[in-house]
């Protein structure tokens, strides 16, 4: 009874951070999905994001959901530089080449990030207040996050299926050298999704910056998640990623319930490699 | 423009691998040569009328170089830092002072060499074994955190070093048969004893949960008290450990709520610690006291805000309950070194900062080798240890003393904490007091924490 409890208390907690990591995940899953590319600086861009929340909020006190609004621009162009920069000329080359390219990005902005912050946790002291629901306390800043998050999804999912940009992401994502030939300039579709997923990545680091302390090392922890996450909601589809995300956040709310909570990881990771041996193209489905 | 973004990739590469080694490697200075022995002056011809004067000893310059990592990234990096500004305060008095002059005339300086060892336990054993075999250290201080002293101290006692340990508390690496290691915090089984013992007086019918990072320290700790609050008739009605890179800590919080806890013991280092603090908080769960390891006793903790009041920490030494050379005289022990308020004075001048029992315990480790080269009258690791085996002394930082039995050589026994807690002062600051012992308190304790 005491379990069933503490399940219905931690249940609405995982929903709300699972629609976090969704739009963390979703960054990922489109990168890939549109160019094959494994982006190891998707880590450091979330940390990127909580950094953006702090400064906004606490250097220069504007309230960080309004902080959003930069911090995608700034996502969205650094990803732009970054594709151009690091992963255009090896696009065409072996996973491996790509994989080394986004590695060499996540390693520059680590020891940037690392001689600017140092690895100290940071730490924003916002608060929305919260509310009881029965016996659960339910945070204002995670409400607020999920049905931004929400709204995210929302605005990609529209992006992709009602806007001609989006259209043509949608196409190189299919057959890039077919979009090429219809006059798609994959170059540029390239260089937006690129820049896309790294505004994903940031809005989700600002987010979380909202509820939990953090430093240039806390992407890595959101990037495996992230790769899960993926995997659940299907590699290559991003809508996937969000119920990707609100499966693993559930389980990390519920499965300290039942037991000690150091068995999350190795439940998280385990159900990575199930997914991964029977169902690759993960529980949504992989990119179409 | 394929040429620019060559270019332009290859500045950024460059500039990340130059900032990486920077920030991740960055050895002190390598140690002074040591001096040569001065020339023995030529024997001057024995004036005819006067006997030949005492020849007075020749002064000589040794450098003895300490070798040690320090955790300038990763996990442990804040408290790490401390440790080694402490050392360094400690390093540069003595050498500005002139050195330490033994009775053959010869004068000990002291010179350091460290890397950063990035919060990683198979790169402490790297680097302690590049300190003892390449950069020639003769004494040996630890790294910061259990963890990573308990890989530094394999090296160490395979390779026949003293080392003093600060900054770890675990009990385990001093009952494996070495002989050169001497721990200066009190070992981590009795980390929360003083917390318990005022538990008792305030509210003996607490129900308790231990909720501990799962590391080496934390878990010592949190074995060591639970036999001792059942002792004293606690009900511990939850005990979990949780993985070092927890950020969610909202599943705990509820199931600490959902035991019917009304007091939290529990915590491990910085990052860890601040999160579960700011969980609690958020939640409101309607603990009435709330004791989390290490991370409250450090300077930055008021930046969680309002998330910081009533949080209670172990201290190892607090400038407000310092050691006094009169506790010394009265206890009937030899005083050495510094007071606590001169030592905090030259800290905040140098760092800017006030000292916290991190830095205390960098300086000590410092302090206490002077010490017992002093004692030995020399820089003979083998006299040195029995000199620190002999040790029973007390400093601003508290008494220090080594268990000597082969069962726990190296066991600090003398050295006592006190129970420090964030309160809000007259004007609304929060400022770290200490509560327990009730002998040196400056405050009574907050409890319950009020509801925010």
């Amino acid at each position: 009874m005491q379990q069933l409890n503490l399940l219905l208390t931690s249940l609405p907690d995982g929903i709300l951070l699972g629609f976090v990591y969704g739009v963390a995940a979703m960054g990922l899953t489109l990168i890939w999905g549109v160019m094959n590319v494994i982006n190891l600086a998707h880590g450091p861009i979330i940390a990127l994001g909580m950094f953006s929340t702090f400064f906004i909020y606490i250097r220069f006190e504007i309230n960080p959901y309004l902080g959003l609004i930069p911090v995608a621009i700034a996502g969205l162009l650094l990803g732009v530089v970054i594709y151009f920069t690091a992963v255009h000329r090896v696009i065409n080359a072996p996973h491996l080449s790509s994989l080394l390219a986004t590695f060499s990005v996540n390693m520059i902005i680590i020891g940037l990030g690392t001689a600017a912050f140092t690895t100290s946790p940071y730490n924003v002291d916002f608060n929305m207040g919260s509310f009881k629901l029965g016996a659960t306390t339910i945070l204002g800043t995670r409400v607020i996050a999920a049905v931004i998050a929400f709204l995210f999804t929302a605005g990609l999912y529209l992006f992709l299926y009602r806007t001609r940009p989006g259209k043509y992401i949608r196409a190189v994502t299919n057959n890039r050298d077919a979009a090429e030939l219809m006059g798609v300039p994959s170059t540029r579709i390239l260089a937006l999704s690129f820049g896309l997923g790294t505004m994903l990545a940031a809005v989700s680091g600002a987010l979380i910056a909202t509820f939990f302390p953090f430093s240039i090392l806390s992407g890595g922890g959101y990037e495996l998640k992230s790769f899960v996450i993926g995997v659940l909601g299907g590699l290559g589809n991003p809508i996937g990623a969000l119920f990707g995300g609100l499966i693993l956040g559930v389980l990390e709310g519920v499965i300290p319930a039942f037991m000690n909570t150091s068995w999350v990881p190795v439940i998280e990771f385990g159900l990575f490699v199930v997914i991964l041996l029977v169902r690759p193209n993960g529980l949504f489905g992989a990119k179409k | 423009m394929k040429r620019s973004l060559y270019s332009i990739v290859t500045l950024l590469i460059l500039a990340g691998l130059i900032l990486s080694a920077c920030g991740s490697s960055a050895p002190a200075e390598a140690p002074a040569e040591p001096a040569a022995p001065a020339e023995p002056a030529e024997p001057a011809a024995p004036a005819e009328e006067e006997p030949a004067a005492p020849a007075e000893p020749v002064m000589t310059e040794e450098t003895v170089v300490i070798g040690f990592t320090s955790s300038l990234t990763g996990a442990q990096e804040v408290s790490s830092k401390r440790q080694v500004n402490g050392f360094t305060l400690w390093l540069n008095q003595v050498n500005e002072a002139g050195g330490i002059e033994l009775s053959d005339g010869t004068v000990v300086k002291f010179d350091y060499k460290t890397y950063d060892d990035e919060s990683n336990g198979e790169r402490v054993q790297e680097l302690y074994t590049r300190l003892i075999a390449e950069d020639n250290a003769d004494f040996l201080i630890s790294p910061y955190s259990s963890g990573l002293t308990s890989s530094a101290s394999i090296v160490a006692e395979q390779n026949g070093k003293v080392m003093i340990t600060t900054g770890a508390a675990d009990d385990d690496a001093y009952k494996t048969g070495n002989t050169g290691l001497f721990q200066l915090y009190t070992p981590g089984s009795l980390y929360m004893s003083s917390t318990v013992d005022m538990l008792k007086e305030l509210d003996p019918d607490a129900k308790v949960a231990i909720v501990y990072e799962a590391v080496k320290f934390a878990t010592g700790v949190a074995e060591g008290i639970k036999p001792y609050l059942e002792e004293n008739g606690f009900e511990v009605v939850m005990e979990e450990s949780y993985a070092s890179d927890t950020a969610d800590f909202g599943p705990i919080v509820n199931k600490i709520q959902g035991s019917g806890a009304t007091v939290l013991l529990g915590g491990g280092h910085y990052p860890d610690g601040t999160a579960l603090a700011r969980a609690i908080y958020d939640r409101q769960i309607g603990l009435k006291f709330a004791y989390l390891l290490v991370a409250p006793a450090d300077t930055k903790f008021p930046e969680l805000g309002d998330a910081a009041l009533g949080i209670a920490v172990s201290s190892q030494w607090e400038l407000a309950a310092t050691h006094t050379e009169a506790e010394a005289s009265n206890m009937g022990m030899e005083w050495f070194g510094p007071t606590g308020e001169d030592f905090a004075a030259d800290y905040e001048a140098a760092y800017g900062d006030p000292p916290t029992y991190h830095v205390a315990g960098g300086y000590t480790a410092g302090l206490i080798l002077q010490k017992a080269i002093i004692d030995a009258d020399s820089t003979d690791p083998e006299a040195v240890k029995a000199a620190l085996n002999a040790m029973n002394l007390m400093t601003f930082y508290g008494a220090i003393q080594f268990d000597t039995s082969e069962e726990a050589h190296g066991l600090q026994i003398a050295h006592k904490m006190v129970v420090a807690q964030w309160q809000k002062n007259e004007a609304g600051e929060l400022e770290r007091v200490i509560v327990a012992p009730a002998d040196v308190a400056t405050n009574e304790p907050l409890y319950p924490i009020p509801a925010q």
